[in-house]
């Protein structure tokens, strides 16, 4: 499928990235460069993702790690004079990335992000629990028992506190109609990758 | 003034031992001293956050949304849907926008819907506690209830992002909002300036990319130090976690000392209205706020 959009990036992104159809509209002012939070780890700032977009740069886009870096903080859509929904096309860029394999291997952020889909998805509900234990635990046993220790005071903390359930490991918050929510998600799913060419 | 409904979407974190139990419980309270009755989504699910995306893509993450509304609307049904997170309040109001805006997406989600049994037809609000307080209260109202003014405590405001942005309340700036500085002041306190009131935490980023994120932390309690605040008080319960959370964390990393309050609004309301230290849920802080535990005893 991918092989179709080999000559033109362009359309590939207004076709398959949430929002994509925007990125034409960009007139490259630079505003939204200066207004990530954490801007200094970005290679290229979604100004710039945008111009390699139109140059047609599709591995280096796909392949980068700057547009996971981004916090969903909307600093840039309320400045952009465009009106760019800049912040759902980083979502967008790192969402066909992954979907492609694109993204960088162990980015932490498109690990955390999976968990977290992954953890809703299973039960309607985010068990906070396992959604961080996963988390200290994504680089294997060893490194899971140090990041765990590291963080054991925050976590006590937050049990004394009555603020995280050590019970649910075993269970925990859920929705009731589960079967009915698990086949939304999939018909949803289905719709997307047709109107995407993911299927 | 009369009783007021509305349809509750509490969202994850707020439930019962999860990691904003206590704006839970606090909120709780504060309705009901203002004799708001809030009636809960039944079987409502989680919202996916901003960061669903990766996993989710686009339209699975609007159905989430869409299938709670749907919910609203025929459980709940005349009422606005009002949300306590910011994250949720935002994926709610965002979604029904997308779909407001495509009549392929309503067809699309309303589809994905049919599999659980739910139609979406858009017609209530979807809104944030804070315009709750600010618009159908107003400040002027809501000072009406203070038993225990909040005197001589010095707060920082905390808006952060997604309260804020992209929609924000009705006639705020992006830039400097002044609905939770009102607030602080309406509960007699005092609303100190300081220039990180609305930068990022990091959001969900304060977990997969924890230095980076822990920079910001800093620079916002460090700003709020320096401008004489004793607490921190935000509308938003990924703010509330990781500005208070972290600190520790912060102090190893930074060589700082930090250690201040980080609360709710509506523990501020609930304490200002006469409420007891457990209505305020003040138990739930990792850092005790000990100057409203001592007005909540008085
Ligand atoms: S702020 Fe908008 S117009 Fe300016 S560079 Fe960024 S996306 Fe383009
Ligand atoms: S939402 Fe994302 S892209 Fe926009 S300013 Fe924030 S971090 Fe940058
Ligand atoms: S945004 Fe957070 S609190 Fe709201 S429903 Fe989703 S996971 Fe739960
Ligand atoms: S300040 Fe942080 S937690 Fe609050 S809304 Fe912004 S990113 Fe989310």
């Amino acid at each position: 499928m991918s092989e179709n959009y080999r000559n033109n990036f362009l359309k590939e992104v207004e076709e398959r990235v949430e929002e994509g159809h925007w990125v034409k509209m960009c007139m490259q002012c630079g505003v939204c460069a200066g207004s990530c939070p954490l801007g200094a780890h970005w290679a290229h700032p979604p100004q710039e993702l945008f111009m390699m977009i139109r140059a047609g740069k599709r591995e280096e886009v796909l392949t980068s790690d700057s547009m996971w870096m981004c916090t969903s903080c909307y600093n840039c859509v309320v400045r952009c004079p465009r009106k760019l929904p800049i912040t759902h096309i980083m979502h967008g860029l790192a969402n066909l990335a992954y979907r492609l394999g694109l993204s960088p291997k162990n980015q932490t952020t498109q690990k955390f992000a999976s968990m977290f889909w992954n953890n809703l998805a299973q039960t309607g509900r985010v068990n906070e629990l396992k959604l961080s234990l996963g988390m200290y635990f994504k680089d294997g046993f060893g490194q899971g028992i140090k990041n765990a220790m590291a963080m054991q005071s925050v976590g006590l903390g937050m049990v004394k506190a009555k603020r995280l359930n050590p019970m649910e490991l075993f269970g925990g918050h859920g929705i009731k109609d589960k079967s009915g929510f698990h086949a939304m998600l999939k018909k949803a799913r289905e719709i997307e990758d047709r109107r995407k060419n993911f299927a | 003034m009369a009783k007021k409904t509305y349809s509750f979407y509490p969202g994850c974190s707020s439930q019962t031992k999860a990691s904003s139990d206590n704006y839970l419980k606090s909120t709780n309270s504060m309705c009901k001293y203002l004799d708001i009755e809030l009636k809960e989504i039944p079987d409502w699910n989680c919202c996916g956050a901003s960061i669903g995306y990766a996993e989710g893509g686009e339209l699975p993450r609007i159905a989430l949304s869409a299938r709670n509304m749907a919910l609203s609307e025929q459980h709940n049904p005349g009422m606005d849907l009002v949300a306590t997170c910011a994250a949720c309040w935002l994926s709610t109001r965002e979604a029904k926008e997308r779909i407001a805006h495509s009549s392929q997406t309503l067809s699309e989600a309303n589809t994905a819907l049919a599999e659980a049994g739910l139609s979406y037809k858009g017609n209530q609000a979807a809104r944030h506690m804070a315009e709750v307080l600010v618009e159908d209260f107003g400040f002027d109202e809501l000072k009406r209830g203070v038993k225990k003014p909040l005197q001589g405590i010095k707060f920082a405001g905390y808006v952060g992002c997604q309260t804020n942005r992209p929609f924000g309340l009705a006639g705020e700036s992006f830039e400097n909002p002044k609905y939770l500085d009102n607030l602080v002041e309406a509960m007699g306190g005092e609303a100190v300036p300081y220039d990180q009131k609305v930068t990022c935490c990091g959001g969900a980023l304060a977990f997969s990319e924890p230095e980076k994120s822990q920079k910001q932390i800093k620079d916002i309690i460090e700003s709020a130090y320096d401008h004489g605040a004793e607490m921190i008080v935000t509308p938003c319960p990924l703010c509330q976690a990781n500005v208070e959370i972290y600190q520790g964390e912060v102090n190893k990393r930074f060589g700082t000392k930090f250690n201040i309050p980080v609360t709710y609004y509506s523990q501020l309301i609930t304490v200002a209205y006469g409420g007891t230290a457990a209505e305020a849920a003040l138990d739930g802080q990792l850092i005790r706020a000990t100057r409203l535990e001592d007005i909540a005893k008085k």
